[in-house]
């Protein structure tokens, strides 16, 4: 008798305690969307995976955001206060944490980092028209939804095209190509390559998917080097490209290596992930390197720097851009001044700001051109002796 | 929104009860044991239930409509809404049939990519367009019950083929075999496009563009049906072989239970409710990604039927709601929230191994009866009552 009374009696506070918890939860909730009508500040949701797989990426680009902010913590006179979500690389909390951030009162969202929850944030960002600038969302779809979606980043068929036109131009003939058959990302820059090498006349002897978490590529690279290409296409990231490049020359491969901006931190970071000799001679397009000689990328270097004691990867750089191009808009419809804080059309008003603005950024000049897909020019990025220089620099064809 | 669950009778253990006595499906026999008591007739428990769902459906829907919940607090509990029905599914097979499957994640991602293709598929053959669905309109939930239900079926097909081979096993391989299919599930979601030829699932980049099918309203209606369907079949000669499987299979068997059949049968309901969850689910986040339902959703999964107590619907409720909830309403700690929740539940597996509740399940009929009879929990029983009531 005792043991069961006790038993129910902890039933019941059980089941109080958790109704308690998921109802403060939704009252709070509400209570934040409340208060948002203080128009001497201007609030931006930056949102991004700061903890789980993709956590890097969300952090860098933070960092890039966070750094731009601090340097410029006003904006036409007005506070600027950031409202940073973490979504864990999840497409279901990204559309948590974008519904909350908006609710919260942000005009504008800095966000989201990597594609697939982005798209999510951005099939929803429509319906409020809501300024919405990732600085990394490389997937096509990110900007086909609304006019409201822009990034600072290239696209993957941008740069898979882009590396084929490049090819075509070094008078390459055959390639091979290596991918991760589960990313987006990498699916996504092989097919555009491959597309376009054909287009060019280049023969594409074999495409050779890999699946995500693969560490020996030889069985691939075996069958790839048995076709003989000029060049090997491997468009993924540099942990995996490292071993690729790596694997394949250790089967005695000789040729030329080609990527695209996933190979960004393949040198000089903390951990070797490819030998000088190995990259000798290689090719990747990115829109940033830290070997870039210009006075911005530079002083955007040192800055960077001095604030996290470490040395900024192409995502931080691009997080720097997309708050750059956001804080310009934004300006310009506060100088304007016709638009009342928090309004729909202060919103449609930055959004135009955006989309016929022309933005300075570390990765290049950055203007719109009709689509929220950016107008910038690329670098092309060669090693030497270990170390990466700009082999020549791409024009956007606008 | 735990009054759905308003379970109607007591807890799913088999009693003692003559064949004769619970074949006429009336009032449970410590009722009918005491004549003085003041009981009540079934027609009269589901109107009281019925009625307290209703209730309850209707001052969610106003208090969003009022703006008293926020479009963030509206989406939270439909994400709740759905794994309610998650929970409560597995619940099926995990604590009623008592077998450990692994793979419910891939039912789910089966039903949620069928019933959000044939969604975009169907939109204008029912002149449907994005508006209209996300407003609501007559034929956008004809057509979001039709896929649903499409959504459900292709993953009780899915249960059926995985079913009958792995329900052969037991324990530690029947979990591995499950497993394992929902990884062949994840894989085929990913590289179907390239195999077939043709835009079906999108791939690695996921399904996107899903239209918002769904609201708070749709959700919870549909919860209220899953769990009433789920309620009423456990409550049935079917739900009472299936306990009878879970207690012992062998003395099952030797009563004449199919337990093949019976098995199966769980595993597939089971399926079939993932995958009406997986569509809600698609219609809720608009993208489906086949690396969102690997190995960590389905325990994710198992986790809230374990921490409720398994073999109680209410506790799968409960814990469905609470973690979905945790850590949204720990979002203001941001980088301790997963921190927090680990350690809620470890906690609770030292303090209350078997779940919050057990097998203990709410009954509002019950606690009717107990006002009516004013039998309250802190008064003191005779032991004969305390007898008729255990």
């Amino acid at each position: 008798m005792a043991i069961n009374t006790s038993r129910r009696g902890f039933i019941k506070m059980a089941g109080a305690a958790t109704l308690a918890a998921g109802g403060a939860s939704v009252l709070a909730g509400c209570g934040n969307g409340n208060s948002s009508s203080d128009s001497s500040t201007i609030k931006i949701g930056v949102l991004g995976p700061y903890s789980g797989d993709v956590a890097q990426y969300g952090l860098a680009v933070r960092n890039g955001i966070d750094l731009y902010f601090e340097q410029n913590p006003q904006i036409a006179g007005k506070n600027v206060e950031l409202d940073e979500e973490d979504e864990k690389g999840d497409a279901t909390e990204a559309v948590n944490a974008y519904n909350k951030m908006v609710e919260g009162g942000a005009v504008a969202v800095l966000g989201d980092v990597t594609s697939t929850p982005s798209i999510a944030v951005a099939q929803q960002s429509v319906n409020d028209n809501i300024p919405l600038i990732s600085a990394s969302a490389t997937a096509a779809d990110f900007v086909s939804y609304g006019k409201n979606a822009f990034r600072a980043c290239i696209t993957d068929p941008y740069q898979g095209k882009l590396m084929a036109d490049f090819a075509a131009s070094e008078g390459y003939k055959t390639v091979g190509t290596i991918y991760n058959s589960g990313g987006d990302y990498e699916k996504g820059v092989n097919d555009a390559f491959v597309e376009e090498a054909q287009s060019k006349g280049i023969n594409v002897t074999t495409q050779q998917g890999y699946a995500a978490g693969d560490v020996d590529f030889k069985s691939q690279l075996t069958t790839i080097i048995g076709t003989n290409p000029d060049v090997i296409f491997s468009p993924n990231y540099y942990q995996d490209d490292g071993k690729i490049v790596t694997q394949a020359r250790q089967l005695g491969y000789k040729g030329v290596f080609m990527g695209a901006d996933g190979w960004s931190n393949i040198v000089g970071g903390s951990e070797e992930y490819a030998s000088a000799a190995d990259l000798e001679g290689c090719f990747y397009d990115c829109s940033f390197v830290a070997e870039n000689p210009d006075e911005k990328v530079q002083q955007f270097i040192k800055d960077y720097q001095a604030k996290y004691n470490e040395a900024p990867s192409n995502f931080c750089a691009l997080g720097y851009d997309a708050a750059m191009v956001m804080a310009k808009a934004i300006e310009t419809v506060e100088n304007d001044g016709k638009a009342k804080y928090g309004t729909d059309d202060y919103k449609q008003a930055i959004i135009d700001a955006i989309a016929s603005g022309s933005v300075d950024g570390v990765t290049g000049t950055i203007k719109y051109d009709g689509t929220g897909d950016p107008v910038k020019p690329t670098l092309v990025i060669t090693f030497k002796d270990g170390k990466q220089s700009v082999y020549k620099t791409v024009e956007a064809d606008a | 929104m735990d009054e759905e669950n308003n379970t109607q009778e007591k807890r799913p253990y088999i009693t003692t009860n003559s064949p004769e006595e619970t074949a006429k499906g009336e009032a449970p026999e410590h009722q009918k044991a005491k004549p003085g008591r003041k009981t009540l007739s079934m027609p009269k428990r589901y109107i009281i239930n019925t009625l307290l769902t209703v209730v309850v459906l209707t001052l969610g829907e106003a208090m969003i409509d009022g703006g008293f919940i926020t479009r963030y607090g509206a989406t939270v509990l439909e994400q709740v809404g759905v794994n309610i029905i998650m929970a409560a599914s597995l619940n099926i097979a995990t604590g009623y049939l008592g077998q450990l499957p692994l793979g419910h994640a891939g039912f789910m991602s089966i039903g949620g990519y069928s019933c959000a293709i044939l969604f975009m598929n169907l939109m204008p053959a029912f002149g449907l367009n994005a508006r209209a669905v996300a407003t609501g309109s007559p034929m956008a939930i004809l057509l979001l019950v039709i896929c649903l239900l499409f959504g459900g079926v292709m993953a009780a097909i899915a249960g059926i083929i995985i079913g009958i081979p792995a329900l052969r096993l037991k324990g530690d391989y029947l979990a591995i075999i499950t497993l394992g299919f929902a990884e062949i599930i994840r894989v085929v979601m990913l590289n179907i496009d390239s195999v077939v030829g043709f835009e079906l699932t999108g791939g690695a980049k996921g399904l996107t563009g899903i239209p918002s099918y769904t609201n708070f309203l749709d959700t919870f209606v549909v919860v209220a049906i899953v769990l009433f369907l789920i309620h009423t079949m456990m409550k049935s000669r079917h739900g009472r072989a299936i306990l009878a499987i879970r207690d012992n299979e062998i003395a099952a068997e030797a009563s004449g239970v199919n337990t093949t059949y019976y098995k199966t049968l769980a595993f597939v309901v089971s399926a079939f409710f993932a995958g009406i969850a997986g569509g809600l689910y698609a219609g809720c986040v608009g993208v489906m990604m086949p690396a969102k339902f690997g190995f960590m959703k389905s325990i994710e999964i198992l986790v809230m039927v374990v921490l409720g107590g398994m073999g109680s619907m209410l506790g799968s409720v409960l814990s469905a709601t609470v973690l979905t909830i945790l850590p949204e309403a720990l979002r203001a700690f941001a980088d301790y929230r997963m921190i927090v929740y680990s350690v809620v539940l470890i906690l609770v597996m030292i303090f209350r191994p078997q779940g919050l509740l057990g097998t203990y399940d709410f009954s509002m009929s019950r606690v009717i009866e107990r006002i009516m009879n004013k039998d309250f929990p802190w008064k003191k029983k005779s032991a004969k009552e305390v007898e008729a009531d255990a």
